[in-house]
């Protein structure tokens, strides 16, 4: 038996990484999912990252078809999935060979030893295996025959090896909980929960479980019990678990509650976005959903939905965003109030479609035909994801505006610990009064907000017809005058403008106001850029970070910090779309750190990035 | 619902109608706002969603609500409508550049939900507004800008298009027959569900004289068959013509009453799937073309549906505390 922890590289409360890798469909992320769970009731803090193929059942033990979990936690703040595991669970031959360079060297990796045989090997390409040759000498390996171990205590079930293979994914949950000393209570009762009508794969998975534990006993290997275990609750934590799909789910469903318009929730089917419609397809108290024939249908009916007295709502990946701007076009034409959310993945095209990237900022801000400006908001972290959804709501009704949210693939799966809000003091969103039919025009506008009335078609007195043809200031009625065309467009961007005036002025999220260079970070990329700041400013380097909620327009005060730092850059998953907007904007050489591998950014990458700026 | 007398100028809005004089939408619009008087509601309460065409102009000239959207998405946005608000009448208005080409996805979906909405598809045949194109109901060797050799391209018949998406009401009327399509829309209107008129309209500048004898009012009457459920299949300006039907091939053929006696000519059953196939395909000269409800079969409607299936609920903070 090894040393358990090489004490040189880790600090007694430094947070730890697990990563569960195997099969799409061993059932990885059901397994890491219940890890999570197991954490957030054990007072941790934590972040989560599903890193799963776009294949749906890839053949099993191939590279391309490996699926995989990674959790960071600890007693202290933890902001990001992890740059590297300290411990890899890997299920087969091709999710070690995959999954081996995220295992931080000397780190735990433990292996199912079950398919480490010739036709193993030979799916996954792998000609010796690793498991001999030595070339896992800088990790502490443990090798388990998981699925051989499994199919052992269900023995006595008499299940049949295919179906007794599927429990193996809690055999090897009951290892891990005995590895970090978990508690296996929650994941009992949920498998109660689950599989109450199914006694059969019930017993089959508990057995499983607590044969995993049991082993761990048995044998010796090295457990991180005591450090990995808080050392007391953390304060406030509810031991809830929430991923950024579930919180903008929740968000919506606040939105009818806060405005008392029903929403309607219009989408076609697109990978990562799908997950919000299947999650709303289930509520019913004021939010319905809508599957379309297609994009273009969807944002079509969602402006119908909004126009027809409900606040309509549309969602999709970057494809999806790319067939529906020319209905944003009428959207801002019509001045209607529509939240578009854009999930969004690696591209251009098909791109890697499961693999989060920022690169629709520019497309959000400016990709529409004519001038037709829109607010666009990104969340920062999967929580942001409920607030973010009733500011959209809110800026679409309060501006009478198609508002676009930028989510991506990263932030919709990762999860983290929530606490839900108190829905008491969650704020109105409160409906502009609608004047009588005296003197009544469509297009009429609110001294401050400039926005035109709501009118429902019903409304007796108001009928009005509107469309994508310019209108005439006011009357709404079709105008082809030049010098009416040029104030409706300055109109328009004022409007969108003046949001701004409402918002909070932007403040820095960490550093000094001398600091030496200023990070700008929008969306998913919050954890790591704090993180790296943080840990940069405890180097003796000094780095602030300010982060970007409201993409479009920009922020009150985003100038003036601009202003007072010597150098600025942005860290974005992109090549530099931001920067290029602050360029331009601000007349100001921001930099860009850009990250377009499909992943998230690394927090030791970001580091070195951010230090190397300053040195420059 | 607030039903009335009213008045077809209670629905004359005060913008200046801007089609081309002669243009065959003006017949539109007028059999369409005696219709919209003639059903009684307030014109508060009826929406017009349209598409981008000459057609999709037409809301404008209407007191009722209105929303003149983008190029083929009509039906869609309309749906929108009809989920946020299923007690408003909801009229669909396109051409066939807008509901068969850009649109034609749409089109199909909204027939095959079945979705409460009276679609009306002008086709005259032509890109008018685009000054002229060959449009997707053209015939083949339509000459025009961007066919200046002829189009080589099959047309598609917009009723069995309609038919085969699954439409449950399937209707045909032509713009100058000022008496038959008013009964025509109000029998689309009538219907619950998703009902589909094409009505065969000229275009005098780009297309003019497309369809023919079948909106010539002095010779539609040997060009067309007016169908109506229940009666003989009769046709001809003396009603000296009747139709068959051969229940082996599906198939119609023409007869003359002084050879055929009146009791074989087929019997208008709109309910009959069948039939409505065989109806909508019989095309001039050949055949009379079929005007009047082809088909109307009674299913369940879409937005009801999905209410009866899920409860929209109440919401209120206790609800969303639930939730959480």
């Amino acid at each position: 038996m090894t040393t358990v922890l090489d004490t040189t590289t880790r600090q007694p409360n430094r947070p730890l990484v697990v990563r569960f890798a195997g099969d799409s469909g061993d059932g990885i992320q059901l397994a890491g999912y219940e890890f999570a769970r197991s954490t957030a009731e054990a007072g941790a803090d934590f972040m989560t990252f599903p890193d799963y193929p776009a294949e749906i059942r890839a053949p099993a033990g191939t590279t391309f078809g490996v699926s995989a979990f990674q959790i960071q936690f600890g007693s202290g703040e933890v902001l990001t999935p992890g740059d590297e595991a300290d411990v890899l669970i890997a299920f087969n031959p091709a999710a070690l060979k995959t999954n081996l360079q995220y295992l931080r060297p000397g780190g735990l990796l433990v292996v199912d030893e079950t398919h480490f045989d010739a036709r193993g090997l030979k799916k996954a390409g792998i000609a010796a295996s690793p498991l001999e040759d030595g070339s896992l000498n800088r990790y502490q390996v443990v090798t388990v025959a998981i699925t051989k171990r499994a199919l052992e205590a269900l023995a006595s079930l008499d299940l049949g090896r295919k179906f007794a293979s599927r429990a193996r994914n809690f055999w090897a949950l009951g290892l891990v909980y005995w590895l970090f000393g978990r508690d296996m209570a929650p994941t009992v009762a949920l498998l109660e929960r689950k599989f109450a009508n199914d006694p059969e794969v019930l017993g089959a998975n508990l057995l499983a479980l607590k044969a995993g534990y049991a082993h761990g006993e048995t044998v010796e290997i090295p457990r991180y019990e005591e450090l990995a275990r808080p050392r007391k609750k953390l304060q406030g934590a509810k031991g809830r678990i929430i991923s950024g799909t579930q919180a903008m789910a929740l968000g919506i469903a606040a939105i009818p509650v806060l405005s008392q318009r029903e929403v309607i929730y219009c989408s076609y089917p697109i990978t990562p976005a799908s997950a919000l419609l299947h999650t709303l397809a289930r509520y019913s108290n004021g939010v319905s959903t809508f599957q379309a024939e297609d994009e273009i249908a969807a944002a079509s009916a969602a402006i119908g939905a909004s126009y027809g007295g409900a606040l309509g709502m549309t969602a999709s990946s970057g494809p999806g965003l790319a067939l529906k701007t020319e209905a944003l076009g009428l959207a801002v034409m019509a001045e209607l109030p529509l939240v578009v959310i854009d999930v969004q993945r690696a591209g251009p095209s098909t791109g890697m479609p499961t693999k989060p990237e920022q690169s629709d900022l520019t497309m959000a801000i400016h990709g529409r035909h004519g001038e037709a400006p829109l607010p666009v908001f990104a969340p920062a972290t999967p929580e942001d994801c409920f607030w973010i959804m009733i500011e959209a709501a809110r800026t679409a009704i309060e501006a009478m505006t198609p508002v676009i949210v930028l989510s991506d693939a990263y932030l919709a799966n990762a999860a983290s610990d929530w606490t839900p809000p108190d829905v008491d003091k969650l704020a109105d969103i409160t409906l502009a009064p609608v004047s009588g039919p005296d003197a009544f025009q469509a297009y009429a506008r609110d001294g401050t907000t400039l926005a035109r009335q709501w009118v429902l078609p019903g409304t007796k007195g108001l009928a009005h017809r509107i469309g994508g043809i310019e209108k005439q200031a006011g009357s709404g009625h079709i105008s082809y005058d030049p010098a009416n065309h040029a104030e409706m467009v300055r109109l328009r961007a004022e409007k969108i403008a003046r949001i701004a005036d409402r918002r909070p002025a932007i403040e820095l999220e960490s550093g000094a106001d001398d600091a030496d260079i200023l990070v700008i970070g929008w969306g998913s990329t919050y954890g790591a850029i704090q993180q790296a700041v943080r840990e940069l400013n405890d180097e003796g380097k000094r780095a602030a970070h300010v982060h970007l909620r409201q993409l479009w327009p920009l922020p009150k005060g985003l100038g003036e910090l601009l202003e007072r730092y010597p150098r600025s850059i942005t860290a974005e998953m992109n090549s530099g779309q931001l920067a290029s907007i602050l360029r331009s904007e601000f007349l100001k050489p921001v930099g860009h750190i850009s990250n377009i591998t499909g992943q998230p950014f690394r927090v030791r990458d970001l580091k070195s990035a951010i230090a190397a700026r300053i040195e420059a | 619902m607030n039903v009335i007398p009213m008045k077809p100028d209670e629905f004359e809005s005060d913008q200046e109608v801007r089609w081309c004089p002669g243009c065959g939408d003006y017949a539109i619009l007028k059999a369409v706002r005696g219709v919209l008087a003639d059903i009684g509601r307030s014109p508060h309460e009826v929406v017009f969603v349209s598409g981008i065409g000459c057609a999709a102009r037409l809301p404008y000239y209407l007191t009722t609500y209105g929303f003149h959207t983008i190029h083929g998405r009509a039906p869609a946005v309309a749906t929108g409508v009809k989920l946020a608000n299923p007690s408003l009448d909801v009229w669909v208005i396109g051409g066939d550049g807008d509901m068969l080409s850009i649109g034609g996805n749409h089109t199909l979906h909204v027939l095959r939900r079945n979705v409460d909405l009276n679609i009306l598809l002008f086709n005259n045949a032509i890109y008018g507004l685009t000054k002229g194109q060959y449009s997707p109901t053209s015939p083949v060797g339509t000459r025009s800008p961007s066919t200046p050799g002829g189009s080589v391209e099959a047309p598609v018949n917009a009723a069995l298009f309609a038919l085969g998406a699954g439409g449950k009401f399937v209707a045909r009327g032509a713009d100058t027959l000022q008496k038959h399509l008013p009964q025509v829309l109000r029998r689309a209107h009538d219907h619950k569900g998703a009902s589909f008129v094409e009505i065969l309209q000229n275009c005098i500048v780009y297309n003019d004289g497309a369809f023919g004898a079948i909106n010539d009012r002095s010779e539609s009457h040997n060009a067309t068959i007016r169908l109506e459920h229940g009666k003989p299949m009769v046709f001809g300006k003396d009603e000296d013509k009747g139709l068959v039907f051969d229940e082996r091939v599906l198939k119609f053929e023409v007869v003359n009453l002084a050879d055929v006696p009146r009791d074989r000519l087929c019997v208008h059953d709109e309910t009959s799937l069948d039939r409505a196939f065989a109806l909508a395909r019989l095309e001039q000269p050949r055949f009379p073309v079929a005007l009047g409800v082809l088909y109307a079969a009674l299913a369940p409607e879409f937005v009801e549906t999905r209410k009866a299936m899920k409860k929209p609920g109440t919401w209120d903070r206790a609800s969303l505390k639930a939730l959480f």
